[in-house]
């Protein structure tokens, strides 16, 4: 079995901070990291490769500098790796981000399994998975916590509300994947990522994939950004003075003028 | 294309502005890098007008066939109820509810998409929330969502009828179908909108972005419908009346092959509906500021004394003083209770965009700058040590009365 695994970039949002006064994103020193989706999928695809034999590639698509995540998956075990970068996919929205992959996956030939995270911590869509899979007119299932093979079938648990379903699928699909709570990444040992270093990756443009320039960047992307600003502020609380027992009371005196305190 | 003209003098307004840092100074000039998603972030800030974006010209196609504002209704199981009838979900007549007021403006139709495999009249409830029509599709095939089976199906009824907007709920089924469509069609979609209105006739469809540091306006000119999947527990429910839809019944034909999964088992740990945390009217919220697990506990006396449920940040979650399934937030759940009670919250964004539509917001901190007081209607500023043990105390007191 051949798996794909789509991996993303983006800068860690839980060190991204917002400034007051300005109301922009700090983003000095914010680091960038593989989304933590992607990593759980990652892990699991190894797993995978591990104990079925199975050839792992994976794929991603953003600027020259994205190629460390690409490094980071060699490092862990995949075989292959695709970049997917070209000034004219700038602009891209998930629709033709989707586009971009799925012809990557078709150059790269007859594949089984792709897997993707759930969705990416900066946009936080969900939307670019189901359109790939859309765009190779392949089965999905969403929002998976685990990925077993078992013979020729390929069976996921999928999360739904208050629950959850397995599921059976032939290859070839495309799942993807939300961490459990208690998901640890592992990291590459140092010697791997010395390694991985000089192991070859395919960086691939707009003409290699084959992509038709009218579907892709801006051009391509039937949603626009009109306008990006700050959340709007609000006014400030009504402050309750006094010591403790004082403020205490006075709102004490609102839940029971609002109705909040029954028997 | 994103242009800098020789106008710019090097103020370096731009670069900080930029959500994906794509702006550097090079010479004491702005230069974009491969980052630039042409968002127009640094466009608004700068003084001297040096950036220009330059779009497409618009693509003048007729979009006047396409008439009607669209709401897809999921179904859910009727917890302890068996399997039928499934009842519609509450973030169904939140988007009938804000659909009314698009369509108003508009001066189109509002229409309920319901698939199903039998209709026991749902036809009655939305209308009440202000839907004129319901296209429904009844068919053995659909009596469990499966991707393949309902994105054939509401592609073949946006074929058939040309709505002009397609809003979904961004729940585990709606975000797994409306990409599919989206896809299969080429129309633009926008995740997890917080917020809708019309602007020049299109639909301008709000978002957080950055796990909730910057709000993003999408719009989708060039294709139709333009279809967003819309957060529950935000769009405020409308006064039902006794108003019916008009049912129309939509035959599709389903090739019997069509599934390509097949679900072998279905578990559902049924919650009480009153366990669930956007569904309690009353929440007390614990932050960082609880200090540890155990003074974390006293929170749940002080929800117990207001009939209402434990709350927590993705801090205190990350703590472990509270489970997962009751964190509130961007990456949590949106709750809008009629009362929020804020205890050791400081307020980052990614909290307050899952807390800020509930009524009344009642926070103590510590910190007088905390920007929970930014979104909260009372502050105290305060230990909240202190401070919720007289709460309990005082509240009792007044109940027992």
């Amino acid at each position: 079995m051949h798996i794909v695994v789509c991996v993303k970039q983006v800068p860690d949002s839980t060190e991204i901070k917002i400034d007051i006064e300005t109301g922009t994103l700090i983003r000095a020193g914010v680091p960038s990291i593989i989304n933590p989706y992607d990593h759980f999928a990652l892990q699991k695809a190894i797993e995978l490769k591990k104990a079925h034999k199975c050839k792992l590639t994976v794929i991603s698509m953003g600027p020259p500098q994205a190629k460390s995540v690409i490094q980071l998956g060699i490092a862990l075990g995949a075989d292959d790796g695709i970049l997917l970068s070209d000034r004219a996919f700038a602009g891209s929205d998930t629709w033709a981000t989707s586009y971009v992959i799925s012809k990557a996956i078709k150059k790269v030939g007859k594949i089984d399994i792709i897997l993707c995270g759930m969705q990416a911590i900066d946009g936080d869509t969900a939307q670019v998975g189901p359109g790939i899979a859309q765009h190779l007119a392949m089965p999905q299932v969403t929002f998976c916590e685990d990925i077993k093979i078992d013979g020729k079938k390929i069976i996921v648990r999928k999360l739904i509300d208050g629950g959850y379903e397995i599921i059976e699928a032939n290859s070839p699909a495309l799942f993807t994947m939300i961490m459990p709570k208690d998901f640890e990444p592992r990291y590459p040992a140092f010697m791997d990522i010395h390694n991985s270093l000089d192991k070859p990756y395919h960086q691939w443009s707009m003409a290699d994939i084959g992509a038709e320039e009218q579907y892709i960047g801006l051009k391509g992307s039937p949603t626009q950004v009109d306008r990006i600003y700050p959340p709007p502020a609000r006014e400030k609380a009504e402050m309750i003075s006094g010591g403790a027992n004082e403020a205490v009371e006075k709102i004490v005196d609102i839940f029971e003028k609002e109705n909040f305190l029954k028997i | 294309m994103i242009t800098i003209s020789n106008k710019c003098i090097g103020c370096g307004k731009c670069v900080p502005i930029c959500p994906f840092a794509a702006v550097q100074m090079m010479n004491k000039k702005a230069v974009m890098n491969e980052a630039c998603t042409f968002c127009g972030a640094c466009v608004q800030v700068c003084p001297v007008d040096a950036i220009t974006i330059e779009r497409e010209d618009p693509i003048h196609k007729d979009f006047s066939a396409h008439k009607g504002v669209w709401v897809f209704i999921e179904l859910e199981d009727i917890p302890g109820k068996g399997k039928h009838p499934k009842r519609i979900r509450k973030v169904g007549r939140e988007l009938l509810s804000e659909g009314r007021k698009l369509a108003d403006t508009l001066n189109e139709e509002l229409c309920a998409i319901v698939l199903t495999d039998k209709n026991p009249g749902y036809e009655k409830e939305i209308g009440s929330y202000g839907a004129d029509k319901v296209y429904l599709v009844e068919n053995s095939e659909l009596s469990q969502y499966d991707t393949d089976v309902f994105s054939t199906v509401i592609i073949a009824l946006i074929n058939r009828h040309k709505p002009s907007v397609c809003l979904y709920p961004a729940t585990i089924m709606g975000r797994d179908l409306a990409p599919r469509v989206a896809t299969a069609i080429y129309v633009g979609l926008t995740a997890d909108c917080t917020g809708l209105s019309i602007k020049d006739g299109l639909l301008l469809q709000s978002r957080p972005a950055f796990g909730g540091n910057i709000m993003a306006d999408i719009l989708s000119p060039n294709s139709r419908p333009q279809m967003a999947t819309v957060r529950p527990n935000v769009m405020k429910l409308a006064e039902p009346t006794d108003k019916v839809a008009v049912v129309i019944t939509e035959d599709i034909k389903l090739n019997k092959n069509i599934k390509r999964v097949k679900v072998i088992e279905r578990k559902i740990v049924h919650e009480k509906a009153s366990a669930k945390i956007e569904n309690s009217d009353i929440i007390v919220s614990g932050g960082r500021g609880m200090k540890d697990i155990k003074k974390f506990k006293i929170l749940e006396e002080l929800a117990d004394s207001l009939n209402g449920m434990v709350g927590a940040s993705r801090a205190a979650v990350d703590l472990g003083f509270k489970e997962k399934s009751r964190q509130v937030g961007q990456s949590g759940t949106t709750v809008s209770p009629k009362l929020y009670v804020a205890c050791g919250i400081s307020g980052a964004v990614q909290h307050i965009v899952g807390m800020k539509s509930s009524d009344i917001i009642v926070a103590i901190n510590k910190d007088p700058n905390a920007p929970i007081f930014n979104v909260a209607k009372y502050g105290i500023v305060g230990d909240v040590h202190e401070i919720v043990p007289k709460l309990i105390k005082s509240i009792k007191k007044r109940i027992t009365k």
